[in-house]
């Protein structure tokens, strides 16, 4: 069975608490809170006013950038404010708070289950029908879907990867969204090929979904081109680099993007909702999240709105849990744990909520390092993970350029090994930003010099 | 509105740890040191227990009292590693203030000098060894004759180790000492003349694959170790030994496989990455092999694990292979 080439970590997977927990739909709120960011990228610049009456679908704000998103209303009501608001992890930004009437919407959307096979659209039409849904990355990184299909001048895709991996422990979501909904997915496949002009598409599934690798063979017997892939289970086999290493045994340049090497890779649920958005004109309004832990009354699989407040998600899970340490929006490898849950909306970034008990919640003492070397065998990017968090300490820059810090992905596999329960990425995440920041320096200075 | 904890990702870990480590080095050193009090007795017993009780207390001692640190470290057992190695690498029957000297200049200046476990660039139990090596040379050459607990503590029947007829045999060209040599089979299973731990290669091989096994060190250095000095002793096969034969003397001899296993191994004082770990147990066999031949010691694993100890910070200049330099 295949994986990708080097390092890697094996965590335990803890996707038992909420695997095959049918996906549920969780009730409308009162109010929504649609934040302006929910994409890499510039922002997106409200087009709707205070007192405005919306409905579901409705464009709210366009894409502030070549790499922006658009983001439509997921509820009907009265646009009440719009103006600042702080994250749960304190990052400021805009927030458009929208009071909930009903739940009217867009006529033109499609809200019967019927599947919708025919696709006559142009590569071209289907790709300004993404961009205009507002679809990004659904996996984690939230890039600009409809940007990755338009490759650069002088590249070509060649094959269209489909990430089913779900690499993160504990999280469910993407592996019951293709239980329920893979002939959809399938169908998503179909209409991504053509607008890319690919005629070969695989599915990376990773073995621990031993079901939904069957599920998926099943319906691609009858789709030509689309391959079904089990995959060795290994961290972080999600990683965009990593996967396509994985199924195609070709690693994508340092700095580069994956077209380089023929490939486009999307997500399981970002193809679900390319899938909605070009057969059933529904725009990205909701998402599937899994709500899990240890302790959670009833961890699941939700489908929300964006704009519900997550509190109200949590309720549905049986609420906080009493011994809960610390709150993560994502898995355990990569999520960012949660000052507080108030005044936070579900929104296209968060894959999940996770409750650790506050005994899994505290990092352990630091010791010294033992050099043993563990961090460089994890390293999925074949870095040196010790190297760089004492470069970054001491503030070496050059050095830290030099030794490709600017190629650390963030997945944690150093800190997950390391013996000595030393914190590499605390260092490692300061040094790639000054890094990167001088970088972007450089580039600026160059480009006023030619002109 | 409650405040949670909030850190960085990752908030998983494997569960790993130093100690952990430590504890599955010093499982693994077990079979050989059973072996060891099997053959030597007594001795085995009292000089690990002095060495090890020595090392231990000086860090205790040097951590508490000279560093005035807040929170010590012998609980992680590194102290207790180092001790049990050190003991490995004396002769059984050798006198308790020697071994007691031994240790204090193994975790003192081996190790805490340098700030503690994970600082020092030599191999600690190694610095100890080669410098009752160099101080008292009579007694640290002198090896007990494995005969169990009949061998008295202190005046042990004592003679040569197989490696002295070795070197006899290459530097003279003599072949008529051959018959003083173990049964290969002797060899094997650790009945002959040595240091405390280094006599059973069987027990020492068995305890290394537990290493590789529980992923505590990886196969680079103690494959590259003894391939090294496989084709070393193959080309340089005495005339009229056999080659077979020889290769064999010269793996089962002397401290290779315990140095391959567990001395070159030791994470502080070893390369992080694949290639640098193959130049460096490449570098080790090389040097024992031009020590145990043309030097003046009948062995010289010490002394060539020292030297690519130098020479690791140069081999951690090797990087790993980077994601996406591979030819498509």
């Amino acid at each position: 069975m295949k994986t990708f080439h080097i390092g890697g970590v094996h965590p335990r997977d803890n996707k038992q608490f909420s695997a095959h927990q049918p996906i549920v739909e969780c009730p409308l709120p009162k109010q929504a809170i649609i934040p302006l960011v929910q994409h890499i990228g510039a922002p997106a610049q409200a087009v709707v006013e205070v007192g405005a009456k919306v409905k579901v679908g409705e464009l709210l704000a366009k894409a502030g950038g070549f790499v922006s998103a658009n983001i439509c209303s997921p509820v009907s009501g009265t646009v009440i404010k719009i103006g600042d608001w702080t994250d749960a992890w304190g990052a400021p930004g805009q927030a458009i708070f929208i009071d909930v009437e009903g739940d009217e919407w867009l006529p033109e959307i499609d809200r019967t289950p019927d599947l919708a096979r025919q696709c006559t659209l142009e590569p071209k039409a289907i790709i300004d029908k993404i961009a205009a849904a507002g679809i990004v990355g659904l996996g984690g990184a939230c890039f600009p879907t409809h940007v990755k299909l338009l490759p650069p001048p002088g590249k070509k895709a060649e094959v269209l990867i489909v990430n089913g991996v779900e690499c993160e422990p504990y999280l469910t979501c993407d592996h019951q969204l293709m239980l329920e909904h893979g002939e959809e997915i399938m169908i998503g496949i179909k209409i991504l090929m053509k607008a890319l002009g690919v005629q070969r598409a695989i599915i990376g599934i990773e073995n621990n979904k031993k079901d939904a690798i069957e599920h998926m063979q099943k319906l691609a017997q009858s789709n030509l081109g689309i391959e079904v892939l089990p995959l060795r289970l290994k961290y972080p086999q999600g990683g965009e680099k990593q996967l396509i290493d994985a199924c195609i045994g070709r690693q994508v340049p340092s700095g580069a993007l994956p077209i380089e090497v023929g490939a486009v890779v999307d997500n399981v649920a970002t193809i679900f909702a390319i899938y909605e958005a070009v057969q059933k004109n529904k725009p990205l309004i909701s998402r599937v999240m899994t709500v899990t832990g240890r302790h959670v009354a009833k961890p699941g699989n939700y489908l929300v709105r964006f704009g519900t407040p997550i509190e109200e998600v949590i309720a549905q899970a049986g609420g906080v849990p009493a011994d809960t340490g610390k709150i993560i929006g994502g898995g355990p490898m990569m999520g960012r744990a949660m000052d507080h849950v108030e005044n936070m909306p579900a929104n296209k970034r968060l894959s999940g909520l996770l409750f650790l008990p506050e005994a899994e919640s505290v990092r352990k003492e630091e010791e010294n390092c033992i050099r043993c070397g563990k961090c460089v065998q994890a390293c999925p990017m074949g870095l040196e993970p010790y190297l760089l968090s004492r470069l970054s300490e001491l503030e070496m820059w050059e050095e830290l350029e030099k030794h490709d810090i600017m190629d650390c992905i963030d997945c944690g596999c150093c800190v997950f090994t390391c013996p000595a329960h030393r914190r590499l990425l605390d260092g490692i995440r300061p040094g790639k930003a000054k890094v990167g920041a001088i970088l972007r320096e450089r580039a600026a200075a160059a480009a006023a010099e030619k002109k | 509105m409650k405040n949670f904890i909030v850190t960085p990702a990752p908030h998983a870990h494997s569960g790993d740890s130093v100690r952990k480590n430590m504890l599955l080095v010093i499982i693994a050193l077990l079979p050989a040191y059973v072996v060891s009090v099997i053959e030597f007795g007594w001795g085995a017993l009292i000089t690990a227990a002095i060495s090890v009780a020595a090392c231990v207390l000086t860090e205790w001692l040097i951590s508490r009292y000279l560093l005035k640190e807040q929170r010590q470290t012998i609980g992680d057992f590194s102290a207790v590693l180092t001790g049990l190695l050190l003991a490995f690498n004396l002769p059984s029957n050798i006198d308790w203030w020697i071994v007691v000297v031994g240790a204090i200049v193994a975790i003192g200046v081996g190790k805490m000098t340098f700030g503690g476990l994970g600082q020092n660039p030599f191999n600690p139990a190694l610095v100890g060894r080669v410098f009752l090596l160099i101080s008292f040379p009579v007694q640290m050459t002198t090896w007990p004759l494995p005969k169990g607990f009949a061998t008295s503590y202190l005046d042990a029947e004592t003679g040569a180790t197989p490696l002295y007829y070795l070197k006899h045999m290459v530097k003279t060209g003599d072949l008529s000492v051959m018959n003083q040599l173990p049964e290969l089979r002797d060899a094997f299973f650790g009945v002959m003349g040595g240091s405390l731990g280094e006599v059973c290669a069987l027990a020492l091989i068995f305890g290394g694959l537990l290493l590789i096994i529980t992923r505590v060190i990886t196969w680079h250095i103690p494959v590259s170790i003894i391939a090294t000095v496989a084709l070393f002793a193959w080309i340089g096969t005495p005339e009229g030994m056999e080659s077979g034969q020889y290769v064999a003397y010269e793996l089962l001899s002397g401290g290779l496989m315990l140095g391959a296993f567990f001395m070159a191994t030791d994470f502080v004082t070893s390369p992080m990455t694949a290639w640098g770990k193959i130049i460096f147990g490449v570098g080790i066999g090389f040097i024992m092999m031009v020590i145990r031949t043309w030097g003046a010691y009948p062995e010289g694993m010490s002394f060539a694990i020292l030297i690519m100890n130098a020479c690791v910070p140069l081999l951690n200049k090797l990087r790993p292979q980077r994601f996406g330099e591979k030819k498509k």
